[in-house]
């Protein structure tokens, strides 16, 4: 027996964990392992669903979800590693080049 | 169930480090935990492909990334003057609101009831792979030469004009 809600309520708490640290952050690194919570509370949505009604592609889908993972965190990190170098930090709300 | 609810409040109290903790090394270090508690989570789910793949590209791969970020930019984050999160209290109320949400929108479904039947077999996965999902697959490889390609060219920076652009942001600011 799998225990559908159960998992519901633990993905949603994990998403909201993700969007809590999203908002309180200031490193922008920290902010990306905010992301990473989120997409993996999607992730296992899908792998829970797919198991208790038996659709096939949801796992494919998760695989999609962690392969985008993969490539946000590579180029947020590059953009942060620019950011460092032409800002000189790494906390989001001091890169105020642009600010008028 | 025991082991169900243990991976579970695993990840949760490894996900409330990840958020909490000022350090954000042993933040990186939690993230793996929850990583890892979930990969338990989809071998429970028998996903253990997937669980396989999680610890393979994440844990293996976007941590070690990460971390090593995290250690290129050690010297900046040195900023003790200043707290390392703001506005914790309005932050709070919207996940939490967001949460509440979430729980009283998905506890009115009355889910149909599951069967345990077989569970996907790796076959059937790759088959669909490179049949039906056969555009979402090159689109996702398509996404990965774009992202590489752009990583490349945004932290190779520019090597023919060095810190042009340093003095490009100042001057402007100080005249």
């Amino acid at each position: 027996m799998i225990p559908v809600q159960g998992l519901l309520y633990m993905s949603s708490a994990l998403c909201s964990l993700g969007v809590y640290g999203m908002l309180t952050r200031r490193n922008a690194i920290g902010m990306l392992l905010s992301i990473e919570l989120i997409l993996n509370a999607a992730a296992l949505n899908f792998v829970v669903f797919g198991r208790a009604y038996h659709q096939v592609q949801a796992q494919a889908f998760a695989l999609f979800i962690i392969a985008l993972a993969a490539c946000e965190a590579v180029v947020g990190l590059a953009i942060i590693i620019g950011l460092t170098r032409s800002a000189k930090t790494v906390y989001a709300d001091e890169a105020t080049q642009l600010k008028g | 169930m025991v082991v169900w609810v243990g991976f579970a409040g695993l990840a949760l109290l490894a996900a409330l480090w990840v958020v909490t903790l000022r350090n954000l090394f042993r933040a990186a270090l939690s993230l793996g935990l929850v990583l890892m508690a979930i990969a338990g989570l989809f071998i429970l789910l028998e996903a253990e492909f997937l669980a396989f793949v999680q610890i393979l590209v994440y844990v293996g791969a976007i941590l070690t990334l990460v971390v090593f970020a995290i250690m290129l930019t050690a010297k900046l984050q040195i900023a003790p003057s200043v707290p390392a999160s703001i506005q914790a209290v309005p932050a709070a109320a919207v996940s939490l609101g967001l949460f509440i949400t979430l729980v009283s929108v998905t506890r009115s479904v009355a889910w149909p009831p599951t069967s345990m039947g077989e569970a996907v077999p790796l076959a059937t996965l790759g088959q669909q792979l490179v049949t039906t999902l056969v555009l979402p697959f090159e689109v996702i490889s398509l996404v990965f030469v774009a992202s590489l390609v752009g990583a490349i060219s945004l932290a190779a920076g520019r090597q023919g004009r060095p810190s042009t652009r340093a003095t490009d942001v100042s001057t402007p600011a100080a005249s």
